[in-house]
């Protein structure tokens, strides 16, 4: 399937990753051909066939629901571009 | 004096158990060794102070007769570990400045069994990649050289690659999500295993797809796989999906004896256009095994045509699920804003900024095969795909195979640069005979068995039943020790 631009701008858009105009055209080339290699899949026969969610059979492991850690406001702030009063510090969202 | 940057883990845990040598001797001729090798970039963040005083600690240890396997055994870190307080940025420039406040599970054991860390060591950004061409750091380079061109290390553990074959360091971690440990010991003459889905921990390993990805060694021969794998692996409360079942002693169960073992041959690893060296290489190997005793056995994987292009709609989906934590709030980049931007221009700019280009297209890959309309005509049926590609392997296992050989890679290590040109699906198809093997969770392992005409290595691979690594291991031996591959890259660096 063909990507045209406008739908390269929609998926940047819901990436959240800034593609300028002039990227837009070689991006959704790109697209179409990695989308055109996927295609592939259509010749495969998988009807009856659930798909997988998970490679080993085990049950995913479960711990008790109880508190485990905790405290540690300032490690996880160390890393942040921007902490302030003990909070992640981000530009304004709400008038 | 030998060069003990030379040794292998075995050598050096046997000398070190005997008083012979020093970890602090043995350590500080790695950190010579890597101070003299800035020019394959495989280092990229060195820790000598942590190094030292690990090797100190390693040493009191083994004075006081407490002596496990690795201890005191330098070793070279993967970036995409987390580290605590060691820069650990997934080679992306998103997370430059990232200093971990908690060390990775695989670190942690690797520390607790006294391994010293070397320092962090070089991959494409985010494990994306086949070549290190990635990676914010600029390339690794390769330590075998055949003319004036510098060749991939391959990718995505290039720099982990890189440092085990140049005695850097005596083994390294890496990483494998499509081939990212086998790709590059293949291209670079050492030894890699990626293990069964589940027995090593993923936490504190940065995502890329949670399903495909598994941590494991690469080291200078089977040996040290064996011994490396097994203090990296166990049970992990904090992985939700890490194994809760025994850790053998996988260095035990090289026997060398494979006589009676059943080896599959398929057919669909028999590529169009497949180089004559490629092809002869995996005759030799198949030779090898029959001769040492082994069933040969011509069996059929029907859908590993589809394997890559059902890789490269789970992984592109798992990782953009996994990157949406990169939103310049939490750590690493953050884009200055211009006046009267808001949270989405914030989002959106230090996106664009900290990602690079092969990382933002399997991103924007992912966001499309997930989004609304297109669900299930990608995503869902790749996944469909991927149960029949694991049932092809449950079907010969079923049937008695023990092993299955294949050759690792589809060439020989290719020149840096040289695939800049190429769309990106031709770099795509390095890692069509190792992604079967993550999409089945099973283990595998690449052995250098040969050289091309031009003298670099070759990797043949070898997959094994879902937590049979020990067998696995021994099969390998006994194809490392009949290959006698012993060749190392000249010293040009």
């Amino acid at each position: 399937m063909a990507i045209d631009i406008d739908t390269a701008r929609r998926v940047a858009k819901l990436a959240r990753i800034k593609v300028e105009d002039a990227a837009l055209p070689a991006l959704a080339q790109e697209f179409s051909a990695i989308l055109g290699f996927i295609e592939q899949l259509n010749e495969v026969d998988v009807e009856g066939i659930e798909p997988m969610t998970s490679v080993t059979p085990q049950r995913l492991y479960r711990r008790e629901d109880v508190v485990t850690d905790g405290n540690q406001q300032a490690k996880v702030l160390a890393n942040a571009p921007d902490a302030r009063e003990g909070f992640f510090a981000v530009p304004k969202v709400v008038e | 004096m030998t060069d003990l940057t030379k040794l292998t883990i075995a050598a050096a845990r046997d000398s070190l158990r005997k008083g012979d040598i020093t970890s602090a001797d043995l350590t500080q001729a790695c950190l010579t060794a890597i101070d003299a090798a800035d020019a394959l970039n495989a280092f990229v963040h060195k820790t000598p102070d942590v190094a030292k005083s690990q090797a100190e600690a390693a040493d009191q240890r083994l004075k006081a007769g407490d002596t496990p396997d690795l201890c005191g055994i330098p070793l070279g870190i993967k970036d995409l570990f987390c580290t605590k307080g060691v820069p650990s940025q997934a080679a992306s420039r998103i997370l430059e400045g990232f200093k971990p406040e908690y060390e990775s599970t695989v670190t942690t054991q690797l520390f607790d069994a006294g391994a010293v860390m070397l320092g962090k060591l070089n991959m494409d950004e985010f494990a994306m990649g086949s070549s290190n061409e990635t990676s914010v750091y600029g390339d690794a380079v390769n330590p075998w050289k055949v003319d004036d061109r510098k060749l991939t290390p391959g990718g995505s553990s290039g720099g982990s690659a890189a440092a085990v074959a140049a005695d850097l360091c005596l083994g390294a971690t890496g990483t494998d999500t499509g081939g990212s440990i086998r790709q590059p010991a293949a291209f670079t003459g050492i030894t890699g295993i990626k293990p069964t889905y589940g027995r090593v921990s993923r936490w504190g390993v940065v995502a890329f797809a949670s399903s495909l990805d598994q941590a494991g060694p690469m080291t200078k021969d089977v040996r040290d796989s064996a011994i490396m794998l097994r203090a990296m692996a166990g049970f992990d409360a904090k992985d939700s999906t890490s194994a809760n079942i025994p850790v053998p002693d996988f260095e035990a169960a090289l026997t060398g004896d494979i006589r009676g073992k059943v080896i599959g041959i398929p057919k669909e690893y028999r590529m169009d256009g497949m180089p004559a060296e490629i092809e002869q290489l995996w005759e030799d190997g198949t030779a090898m095994l029959r001769d040492a005793g082994a069933e040969i056995r011509d069996i059929s994987l029907p859908h590993t045509k589809y394997a890559l292009p059902a890789y490269y709609v789970i992984a592109p989906a798992e990782a953009s699920s996994n990157l949406a934590r990169y939103d310049g709030v939490r750590f690493g980049h953050r884009a200055k804003l211009a006046q009267g931007e808001g949270i989405t221009e914030m989002y959106e700019k230090t996106r664009a900024e900290g990602f690079g280009p092969e990382v933002q297209r399997r991103v924007m890959v992912g966001t499309y095969v997930l989004s609304a309309g297109f669900y299930d005509a990608y995503y869902n049926r790749a996944r469909k795909v991927r149960a029949l590609i694991k049932r092809d392997f449950d079907h010969v296992f079923a049937d008695g195979v023990d092993a299955i050989l294949t050759p690792a890679t589809p060439s020989a290590a290719f020149g840096l640069g040289e695939m800049a040109d190429a769309d990106p699906i031709k770099m795509y198809l390095n890692d069509v005979f190792t992604v079967t093997v993550n999409l089945a969770g099973l283990p595998g392992i690449s052995v250098p068995a040969g050289r091309d005409a031009s003298g670099l290595p070759l990797g043949l691979q070898l997959i094994g039943r879902p937590w049979e690594e020990g067998d696995l291991l021994n099969v390998a031996y006994s194809l490392e020790r009949a290959a006698g591959f012993v060749a190392k890259p000249d010293r040009w660096w």
